[in-house]
């Protein structure tokens, strides 16, 4: 009864689907009010349907319904209850629903604090994203519907993949999802304006907002994706180019793009036409990525044809809306007109620049993933893609911009000396000198790019908080006059601030884990010692677990540091029950100059094992880094403009003194 | 072969074990040899796994190609040798790092041509853009009395 429940609704969401599009849209083009006001009760009804199916779904598989077809392919009732429910996305079907009740929370998020909207943009927006959930909705009902029973039911499910059930892994989709379809927001805004044929300052406000949710999420679900391939996959990396990744890792460039450009529609009224692009770009690349990774049109050419439904219609969702917006783009995009003139050397032309490289960074991702498929549709000549291609693309790309980072904040609108910009930081250039020079003493023998990375991510670091001093005049006004400065600095100042130091951060974190890493192999005895980094570590022998759905073996291992046990690690090989599949846990050890990381191997003759261990310097920096940039969008997001209402006047002045 | 492979494809897709890469048995003696093996086996593609190089993989297949660099390396090939070798035997499919030839041109140049592109675009807009320097349209009279309303009022 209960998953009826949920294709009922399903459908029903279909159906409110149509009706949101349609109407407001009509309604719009009419200057209808009536009709343009049924827009938020339709997008509101449609997620709660979706919501209701979603509930569903996920309640049949907390009760291990095995009739649901679905349910019986990928839970197992002796799973944990927190993945029976991740399970709901660990497949095509269900993470498909996840996706457009996402989609809906968005529009119906529209519908609920637009209330300062136009009603006629309002209205439009909520449209424009009524019709991807027609077409999403449309794709879940004919080709992916997770609902189909089984008769008669089977007695007991396979299960989920062992290495999905993981608490990293069970939360990574909801958020990269969010992140993904949060930028449809930014796509609807953009197809209603093109349609309203105006851009102006309030619509960039408005777009901002949601265009740094989405970020926010997809910073954070891209995080704990890499976090989880480093401590899942058993040998520390945390990217790999892999076509998932760079599905996920596109649009993120050109939503941090848009981020940026956006600023400059806000306050300069310029960059309007180019911003409209981006917010299109954006969300294209996230259908783009759902294409590539739900087609499976990836991992291999074959796996298209396995199941071409899918893949041809997911292309035909694809064809119809970037292609439909990129027409109505160049249609009504000369209608635009655009204001606030600049030049060359300015905040605007900076923000240019780093739109520039971000795009052109982003090209390079793009095409180092389609190439091989494209050329081999082609001239089925069959070529691979991988790391160093995109570190020899991407990075030439990426390093310019970094170095800039830190300047353009410090340029003034309109017209900007860049020298003096420049001269400001001559702080935060010595200290990543500094740096720089320490890094490579330290590991001198390490590859050259390595100190001038460390550079870098100290002087985006150094910067920042050369940034902050100098907007609160901590070194030249009292201690409280600094401090009331340091508290009324807008949100959106914090947030630029934190996000930049997180980059530098991170910055540091990639240079310590890529040029400075230490692997050893070896085969160990119950007793034997080994030496790594300034570290030893005793293996101290393995013993046989069971887990809830899974048996393992345990090597112990004791560490310790100029000669005082510091603390005791553990690696497991595991073995899951419903499918035989073996996984490895590592074990890691955190210490403050990086992770000491050791991965239990195969059986050696003679009671012995093949360990490997591994030292990540400085590899917290990485997931510190992406936090601080989740951290500053939160300090922007809350930023006093963009609350929801009209922006109001301040009851009482602020007192500030004079600049 | 190609059905071999596609089998090869699907197991490793449905276990997708842990990577145990580079085995104790497998390290050469010689430092500097070892090290030249490590950078090209991060530069090979393991056939039959999905996106990982042959240092990465576990898969037998990846370590038969570690071991032939290795052999290769101690015989006194030269790293584009060993390279030219594989590529013999396995086409250019094995390599992670594409050559730069007429088929790969777009891939190497893309990147850089948009950039390139993007930037002439912009430099030629902005020369066009202070041609018409029209700063901004000027305030109609509405406008212009609203304005001097709100600069009386601050006084």
């Amino acid at each position: 009864m209960i998953p009826e429940i949920g294709q009922f609704a399903l459908i029903l969401a279909f159906v409110t689907a149509i009706y949101q599009f349609s109407v407001p849209m009509y309604g719009a083009w009419r200057g209808d009010g009536r009709l343009m006001a049924v827009a938020p009760a339709a997008a509101l009804l449609q997620f709660g349907l979706i919501a209701l199916s979603f509930a569903c779904l996920t309640m049949s598989y907390i009760a291990s319904d095995f009739s649901v077809q679905n349910v019986f392919q990928n839970s197992h009732s002796d799973k944990p209850l927190i993945y029976k429910i991740s399970g709901v996305w660990g497949n095509h079907e269900g993470s498909m629903l996840l996706w457009v009740m996402v989609l809906a929370l968005f529009g119906s998020a529209v519908a609920a604090f637009g209330g300062n909207l136009p009603p006629s943009l309002k209205a439009r927006v909520i449209a424009v994203q009524g019709s991807i959930s027609i077409a999403f909705l449309s794709f879940i009902l004919l080709t992916s519907n997770p609902f189909n029973r089984l008769d008669p039911a089977p007695i007991e499910g396979q299960g989920l993949n062992p290495i999905l059930q993981d608490p990293a892994l069970a939360i990574h989709p909801p958020l990269l999802y969010c992140g993904y379809v949060g930028l449809s927001i930014a796509f609807s805004f953009a197809v209603a304006a093109l349609i309203e044929g105006k851009v102006d300052a309030a619509w960039a406000r408005w777009v901002r907002p949601w265009t740094l949710a989405a970020w926010m999420c997809l910073t954070a679900g891209i995080m704990l994706g890499s976090w989880w391939a480093y401590y899942e996959l058993g040998w520390g990396g945390w990217w790999f180019w892999d076509p998932v990744e760079n599905a996920s890792f596109m649009p993120w460039l050109i939503a941090t793009a848009l981020l940026h450009s956006a600023i400059v529609v806000e306050k300069r009224n310029a960059l309007k036409v180019w911003t409209i692009l981006l917010a299109i770009l954006a969300f294209s690349l996230s259908l783009v990525g759902t294409f590539l990774v739900r087609s499976g049109v990836l991992t291999s050419v074959h796996a298209f044809a396995v199941d071409p439904a899918r893949g041809v219609y997911v292309l035909g969702i694809l064809c119809v809306f970037i292609g439909g917006a990129l027409a109505l783009y160049a249609w009504r995009a000369p209608t635009i007109k655009t204001g606030g003139l600049f030049a060359p050397i300015s905040r605007e032309g900076a923000l240019v620049v780093n739109n520039l490289l971000l795009t052109a960074a982003c090209a390079a991702v793009f095409i180092g993933t389609l190439y091989p498929l494209v050329l081999e549709s082609i001239t089925g000549d069959k070529i691979s893609v991988g790391p160093p291609y995109f570190n020899l693309t991407f990075g030439p790309l990426i390093l310019p911009l970094l170095l800039l980072v830190p300047i353009g904040p410090l340029m003034s609108w309109k017209r900007a000396d860049m020298w003096a910009a420049a001269q400001r930081l001559w702080a935060a250039a010595l200290i990543a000198i500094v740096v720089g020079v320490a890094a490579m003493a330290w590991q001198w023998r390490g590859p050259w790019l390595a100190p001038f990375g460390a550079a870098l991510g100290a002087w985006l670091i150094a910067a920042s908080v050369q940034e902050m001093v100098a907007r609160t005049k901590f070194t030249s006004v009292p201690f409280n006059v600094a401090w009331a400065r340091l508290k009324g600095l807008p949100g959106a100042a914090w947030g630029m601030m934190i996000a930049h130091a997180g980059v530098g951060v991170m910055v540091i974190g990639v240079v310590g884990i890529t040029a400075w890493k230490q692997e050893i192999v070896t085969v160990m005895k119950p007793g034997d010692v080994m030496q790594v980094g300034s570290r030893s570590v005793t293996f101290l022998g393995e013993s046989p677990i069971s887990g809830p759905n899974y048996s393992a073996d345990r090597g112990r291992f004791s560490i310790s540091s100029g000669g005082v046990e510091v603390s005791e690690i553990w690696s497991e090989k595991r073995v899951f029950k419903p499918s035989n599949q073996p996984t490895t846990e590592v074990g890691i050890e955190p210490f403050i100059d990086g992770d000491l990381y050791v991965v239990l191997g195969d059986r050696a003759p003679d009671n012995a094992r093949t360990i490997r261990f591994y030292f990540h310097p400085l590899v917290w920096m990485i997931w510190l880094g992406t936090a601080l940039m989740f951290l500053g969008g939160c300090c922007s997001l809350f930023d006093r403009r963009y609350r929801v209402g009209a922006p109001k006047k301040a009851k009482t002045p602020i007192i500030q003194p004079a600049e | 072969m190609l059905r071999r492979l596609a089998l090869a494809v699907v197991f490793v897709l449905t276990t997708l074990p842990a990577a145990f890469a580079v085995q104790p048995d497998e390290i050469l003696s010689d430092p500097e040899l070892e090290a030249r093996a490590r950078v090209l086996s991060a530069q090979m593609r393991c056939l039959v796994c999905q996106n990982q190089s042959i240092d990465d993989s576990d898969a037998p297949l990846a370590k038969d190609l570690r071991v032939l660099i290795r052999e290769r390396l101690v015989q006194g090939e030269s790293n584009a040798q060993v390279v030219d070798y594989l590529v013999s035997r396995y086409g250019e499919f094995v390599l992670l790092k594409p050559r730069f030839n007429s088929r790969t041109l777009l891939l190497w140049g893309g990147p850089f041509a948009i950039l390139l592109i993007g930037s002439l675009v912009i430099f030629l807009r902005r020369r066009k853009g202070s041609g018409l320097a029209v700063p901004e349209q000027a305030l109609s009279a509405d406008e212009q009395a609203r304005l001097d309303d709100i600069l009386k009022s601050k006084e």
